[in-house]
């Protein structure tokens, strides 16, 4: 856990000779606790207090990276139980897991859809993070073809799911430079899992059905010199993953409690019943998992798993905004209609992407509502006609817009009148309140 | 050494709160609905059980929706024609309770009139004993000019009324009050306002136990993360000690997540998207189980296979894990 200003003063030689260019040791510390400056401008601080800062500024959560071929997942470096407190910051991986019992042609059918998966929300292009390769057959030479497969049609990190050394160094043989996930050392065979990770430079998962075990194994890991771990407490149910997540995740944050200091890998593709994988997936979300392995990939289960991890990985203080301006969709004329709306990214784009993809043209001012959706923005006095035609002016809509018709969100119908005064050369209408019901406005009404 | 495990121990917890009258106490439903009572975060059943399963209703409304997903209709098929029909499929899909929520207009697009308001309930009443929510269509006037009537007429069944907002909860207060009735108080997804709103309420003498408060929701894609966080934050105050925010909570998953374009258009949308139903039952589901683990004790949902899914969720957080 990081260090409050005065606990770093205790550490630091307490001698104000400056040579930090701060005034004070205490100044430095207090630039030090707010981490905006480095340890070692202080020339004269012990070894000993250097080891102590050193172990402290170490996240409670340490980060945790699997790399392939320029792709990366990454996981840990969270600071908070609740997103409210600050944010979340690293958005747990989605992997989909295929098993070297299949054949090639299997392998690949499942594949190639999720690696080539890309949906586009507000803005933002989603994608998987990458592909899990489990060994069933206990073949090493099965489980090495099976990731060569995978090779051919996907170059996204991979994790490796054997218990058996053997079976694992054929694996990362067949991957040979890659930082994969090798899943999993547990009391048996973490000698020779620690080897391996070691031998590759990968990080290494491990696995014990109790807290104390895991920890205990944890610790033995570290002592190998193996680092970067992730924990499987071997829960697979909802309230399971509930209540270890739950104490995994304090005890790091709160008790800095090192041994649990690493991400969680979750595996939603246990699920008996096929409906329950999106909802242990969706839990693991947002209740403290880094990796989580999926059986199932089809797009109406991956798309809302992708927005939720958007959702509960935002940071809270600052909505997602799009600039405000005067946007063009699909190269308006002059005589083209003019539409208003609020600079939150969803509501922008939902009315940008409804035009755009209904083949029409029109003119988008995005107002300044400080990244407010309409109603909200209204409701807090951020979108009203004041505004409105503050950012007409400033955006020179007059000079581009001949037509001088203007289409007020249906939500705010209430402000039309203001809007007409405010803007006595424009023709204010109302459009339709869902912006699903404007190409069939714009067809209909504007242009009939 | 063992690791301890934190426990967090809270000063405060939920209230308890029931709705539906038995014959027992002078009503006609089949069984009460009890929600609340937590004394630590959702299903955190190490430190302590979870007294009662949050529970799920379904939303029909009093006549053929206007503005309802095709998929819902298509689901539901005729009885959308009839209340009382609906209720008792929505009762046969396996909802605890309803919500019936009231239209603004009757089917040739008039003003609704309380008479039919008051006669769509009684027929739900008539056809289904599970517990009733009835909301008003969200208008100030209109919700008043409805809920009052209906408030009168089911005396005795202690159902759950709304919609009362800050600027409009007196009428349908002093209605409930009148009546043994209890209210649903909505507030826009603010801890001060929800507070504010219920400390209102209850200064019009309102037992605090007669109030199930719903801190607005957004859907997936749409808003979630501000519900989710304001409802984990209620809860939070709420088991600090902070009485005006120790109130069971309500959610209309279902009302948001079936207006999102992902739920209500099925061509021309990007094939990314997927299947559209089941895209769809994922939107209202995901929306749903991520509340209800942030604290919502009541989920309003419409499909009958979010139902089915949220249940299983539901089983599945009440279980109480084997000790470590
Ligand atoms: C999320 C949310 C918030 C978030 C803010 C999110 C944000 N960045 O804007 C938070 C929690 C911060 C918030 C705060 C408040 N909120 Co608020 N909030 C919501 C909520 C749940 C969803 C809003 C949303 O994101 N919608 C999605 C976007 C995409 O919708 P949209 O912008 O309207 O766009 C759609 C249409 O308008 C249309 N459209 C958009 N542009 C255009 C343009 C044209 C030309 C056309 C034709 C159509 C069109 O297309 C879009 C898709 O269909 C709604 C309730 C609800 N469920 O809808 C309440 C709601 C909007 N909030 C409300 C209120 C009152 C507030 C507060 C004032 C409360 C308070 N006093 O604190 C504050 C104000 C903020 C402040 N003071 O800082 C009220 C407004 C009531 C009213 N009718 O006046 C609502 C309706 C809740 C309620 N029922 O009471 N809110
Ligand atoms: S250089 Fe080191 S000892 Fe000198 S004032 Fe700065 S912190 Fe103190």
């Amino acid at each position: 856990m990081a260090l409050t200003g005065i606990e770093i003063y205790k550490l630091l030689p307490q001698t104000n000779c400056k040579d930090c260019d701060y005034p004070t040791c205490l100044a430095f510390a207090m630039k030090l606790a707010a981490k905006q400056a480095e340890l070692s401008a202080c020339p004269h601080v012990s070894e000993e207090s250097k080891a102590q800062l050193a172990a402290s500024s170490e996240p409670p959560v340490r980060l945790v990276t699997l790399s392939a071929n320029g792709h990366e997942a990454k996981a840990g470096n969270e600071v908070v139980l609740f997103r409210h407190e600050k944010t979340f910051y690293n958005k747990p991986g989605l992997f989909v897991r295929v098993k070297d019992d299949m054949s090639a042609d299997e392998i690949k059918t499942k594949v190639s859809p999720a690696d080539a998966y890309n949906v586009v929300y507000v803005g933002i292009e989603l994608e998987m993070d990458g592909l899990a390769v489990e060994a069933v057959s206990g073949d090493p030479n099965a489980f090495a073809a099976a990731i060569r497969v995978v090779r051919e049609v996907s170059q996204r990190p991979l994790i490796l799911i054997s218990k058996d050394p053997a079976v694992m160094t054929e694996g990362l043989r067949a991957i040979d430079g890659e930082k994969p996930l090798i899943y999993a050392a547990d009391q048996d065979n973490w000698e020779a899992m620690a080897e391996l990770a070691l031998q590759h430079e990968t990080s290494l998962a491990v696995f014990e059905e109790d807290l104390d075990a895991l920890a205990a194994l944890t610790q033995k890991l570290k002592d190998k010199g193996v680092d970067d771990l992730v924990l499987d407490s071997g829960a697979r149910s909802l309230n399971q993953l509930l209540a270890t997540g739950t104490q995994i995740r304090r005890l790091a944050l709160k008790e800095n409690f090192r041994p649990l200091g690493f991400p969680i890998i979750t595996f939603p593709g246990d699920a008996d019943e096929p409906a329950m994988e999106s909802v242990l997936a969706a839990q693991s979300i947002a209740k403290y998992a880094g990796f989580i392995v999926l059986d199932t990939f089809t797009p109406e289960l991956i798309y809302p798993l992708l927005v939720l991890r958007e959702n509960i990985y935002t940071d809270p203080q600052k909505p997602i905004q799009v600039q405000p301006g005067l946007y063009e969709i699909n190269d308006p004329k002059p005589d083209d209609a003019l539409l208003v709306t609020t600079n939150f990214s969803i509501t922008y784009f939902s009315v940008a992407n409804e035009v755009e993809s209904a083949g029409q043209s029109a003119w988008l001012l995005v107002t300044d509502a400080e990244g407010m959706s309409v109603l909200t923005a209204w409701a807090a006095g951020k979108f009203d006609s004041e505004r409105i035609a503050k950012d007409v002016k400033r955006f020179e809509v007059d000079d581009k817009v001949s037509n001088k018709q203007l289409v007020l969100p249906g939500h705010v119908a209430v402000l039309s009148g203001e809007v007409e005064e405010e803007l006595p050369d424009w023709q204010v209408r109302v459009g339709p309140r869902e912006a699903v019901d404007l190409p069939a406005f714009i067809k209909q009404v504007l242009t009939a | 050494m063992p690791i301890e495990i934190p426990k967090d121990s809270w000063a405060g917890e939920v209230r308890t709160v029931s709705f539906g009258a038995t014959a027992e106490n002078g009503g006609t439903r089949s069984k009460t609905i009890t929600v609340g009572g937590e004394k630590t975060l959702p299903f955190l059943q190490f430190e302590v059980p979870m007294p009662h399963p949050p529970v799920i209703a379904l939303e029909i409304k009093d006549r053929r929706p206007d503005d309802w997903s095709s998929l819902l209709l298509e689901t539901w098929g005729d009885v959308v024609d009839d209340p009382g029909e609906w209720a008792k499929a929505a009762e046969e899909a396996g909802a605890d309770l309803l919500q019936l929520t009231l239209s603004l207009t009757d089917n040739e697009g008039k003003p609704a009139k309380p008479d039919d308001a008051v006669a769509a309930v009684k027929k739900v009443l008539e056809a289904s004993a599970l517990p009733l929510i009835v909301m008003g269509p969200g208008q100030a006037e209109v919700d008043n000019e409805l809920i009052v009537p209906i408030a009168d007429a089911t005396k005795g069944e202690n159902l759950a009324l709304g919609i009362c907002e800050d600027k409009n909860y007196r009428t349908i207060v002093a209605a409930a009050l009148a009546n043994d009735h209890l209210v649903t108080s909505r507030a826009p997804m603010d801890v001060n306002l929800s507070k504010q709103l219920n400390i209102l309420i209850t200064d019009m003498g309102l037992p605090a136990d007669r109030i199930i408060m719903d801190p607005t929701t957004g859907a997936l894609g749409y808003g979630i993360e501000y519900g989710y966080s304001v409802m984990e934050r209620l809860r939070l105050a709420a088991l600090q000690g902070d009485a005006m925010t120790q109130l069971p909570m309500m959610v209309t998953v279902g009302t948001e997540t079936w207006k999102t374009k992902e739920a209500k258009v099925g061509e021309d949308v990007p094939e990314a998207w997927g299947d559209w139903l089941e895209r769809s039952i994922n939107w209202e589901t995901l929306t749903a189980v991520s509340l209800i683990e942030s604290g919502a004790d009541i989920v309003v949902l419409r499909h009958p296979e979010s139902v089915r899914r949220v249940r299983l969720a539901i089983e599945d957080l009440m279980a109480v894990p084997e000790p470590a």
